[in-house]
């Protein structure tokens, strides 16, 4: 039995890199210190595997070879005219390097699962700029911590006892020191451990922040109740905004996949802005795969843009709305689809996942999915972070190295191998060396 | 046959994240994701009890899903489906020129259906037939 500590968790955002991994005969055995999704991914992560390379043939998906798989999805990517690349927030940074190389080789799009997720508060970041601040920075300073439309009891679920709300920081001890609030739809479970919960009207949040900021100048809101909250109540509200020492907003896919989307975001930037007037205040996206910030910092970093970086006119090009994996889709401009840890059959809606099954489709992924079900070429692949190395970036943008705590199957790659072979065989196609 | 106006959300719920991280081809993911949550007014309005199932409906689609109780207290009128292959039956592909469909805040009609309407993740999604 070999145990290996400070083993990075692969599940969310918050990138939890305290958990010790029994591992037994190639085998993990136990996860100390994980939550119960850290703990069903290191015990489950050999169920539901896909056990050989697929490639449908008459209608069917047949098993394969790794080198004919690869040259199916390279032909596939070599004769579309447009295709799409997405998926990769539960890759390494590694491979997402490698995917932007070739996106960029077979002229396609580039798009990643922020799109249905934090996109919008990307599209607020660009409108408004952020204030924001580490996890470490909000864990030892913050004293008043605001969820609004997230709810890191079920989707982060250690993030309250690492990071803010119950941690015991250098100059906050605990949640005596703190105090939380939840604005929200519904009340969460996160919402019953809160100081105040502020229940609104679904669809509103727009609304609601902007009566904040109205209270917050000491100007009248001329109405009884905005969003289903009570005036008094946002007064209230916007008072203990203004007298925390250390304030921080965390904020979910309540206010991004809602009405209002990027608007919504700009209306907490702004509201963070303005906060800076009277005390200091800072905001975070809770992000929800464990590396989607991490696709968001090597696009960035690499390409100019964070998500939906169309390479079709020979250099990278950027428009939410029209470069964005779903649009495209939407419009049925791509003749292809290559899917990347990912699994959007199952996580768009309807009339996209049928979009999508129109043109060739390949996956690459560790496990069976809706996707892996219905797509053309199969590739499977090692597990990021249990099964091979790699750079992930916390939800606050901290880089962490991930563990290899086992050997993957014989024969099983890295998105990153994977992906360096398809380039190099399209490459090899297009008769063009690297 | 009774039948209600409500607005869908989805999200994350423990249960469907523990449940994806078991696996995409789980009962414990199927039954994570296959769940329409309720303010208890509104099941009782539509004469069921918690646990039978319901068919919601919206411009986009439909889909049969097992009701249950809230324990979350959200407005009447506001139902609550876990992120996954069920929920996006009833979403609109349209997402504002922002790249994000709505997920949260579709209109649906919701009516008691019986069990044997009741469709498989695989059952949802063709996987021979090219479409």
């Amino acid at each position: 039995m070999q145990t290996y500590q400070d083993v990075v968790c692969t599940v969310c955002g918050c990138l939890c890199d305290d958990i010790e991994v029994d591992v037994d005969g190639n085998k993990v055995m136990k996860a100390r210190n994980a939550c119960a999704m850290g703990t069903s991914k290191f015990l489950s992560y050999t169920h539901d595997r896909i056990e050989t390379p697929m490639v449908r043939k008459n209608g069917s998906t047949q098993p394969a070879n790794l080198d004919e798989a690869v040259t199916k999805v390279a032909e596939m990517l070599v004769n579309a005219k447009y295709p799409a690349i997405y998926g990769l927030a539960l890759s390494s940074c590694e491979a997402v390097k490698v995917a932007i190389e070739l996106t960029e080789e077979v002229g396609g799009v580039m798009d990643n699962q922020s799109v249905v997720c934090h996109g919008p508060g990307v599209l607020g970041l660009h409108e408004i700029g952020v204030s924001t601040c580490s996890l470490g920075e909000i864990k030892h300073r913050a004293d008043l911590i605001i969820c609004w439309g997230c709810n890191p009891d079920e989707a982060h679920p250690r993030h309250f006892e690492r990071y803010s709300y119950t941690a015991k920081g250098r100059w906050r001890n605990g949640k005596a020191d703190r105090k939380l609030v939840v604005v929200d739809v519904r009340q969460t479970s996160t919402a019953r451990k809160a100081d105040k919960f502020v229940q609104i009207d679904q669809g509103k949040d727009y609304e609601l922040v902007n009566a904040l900021r109205t209270a917050l100048r000491n100007e009248q809101i001329q109405q009884e109740k905005v969003a289903g909250v009570p005036v008094e109540d946002i007064e209230e509200l916007a008072e203990l905004l203004r007298n925390a020492e250390f304030g921080v907003i965390l904020f979910g896919l309540g206010v991004t996949q809602t009405v209002g989307k990027g608007r919504n975001i700009d209306g907490l930037f702004s509201l963070t802005r303005d906060l800076n007037k009277y005390t200091k205040f800072q905001i975070m996206p809770a992000r929800g795969h464990f590396n989607v910030n991490g696709v968001n910092e090597v696009s960035a970093w690499q390409t100019g843009f964070p998500y939906g970086i169309d390479f079709s006119h020979g250099y990278p090009w950027y428009n939410p709305g029209e470069t964005t994996v779903t649009d495209i889709v939407r419009r049925g401009e791509n003749d292809a689809m290559l899917v990347i840890a990912s699994d959007p059959i199952a996580h768009f809606p309807k009339d996209l996942a049928n979009r999508i099954r129109k043109s060739p489709l390949a996956a690459i992924d560790p496990v069976h999915s809706v996707t892996t079900l219905v797509a053309d070429v199969v590739i499977p692949s090692a597990f990021a972070g249990i099964e091979c190395e790699g750079i992930a970036y916390r939800m606050d943008g901290v880089a962490l190295p991930l563990k290899k705590v086992v050997e993957p199957s014989q024969g099983v790659l890295s998105d990153e191998d994977i992906l360096k072979k398809i380039l190099g065989k399209v490459r090899e196609l297009k008769g063009r060396s690297g | 046959m009774t039948s209600l106006q409500v607005t869908v959300l989805s999200g994350r719920t423990l249960r469907q994240g523990v449940g994806k991280e078991a696996g995409k081809t789980s009962d414990r993911y199927r039954t994570a994701v296959s769940v329409c949550e309720m303010h208890p007014e509104d099941i009782a309005a539509l004469l069921i009890k918690p646990g039978d199932y319901v068919r919601l409906t919206t411009a986009y689609g439909t889909v049969v899903l097992k009701s249950a109780s809230s324990n979350q207290f959200p407005r009447r009128g506001v139902v609550y489906i876990p992120y996954g292959p069920y929920a996006n039956q009833l979403f609109g592909p349209d997402t504002d020129s922002s790249g994000m469909p709505t997920f949260k805040g579709t209109i649906a009609t919701v009516e008691p259906a019986g069990p044997e309407q009741f469709k498989k993740i695989e059952e949802l999604f063709d996987a021979e037939a090219k479409i």
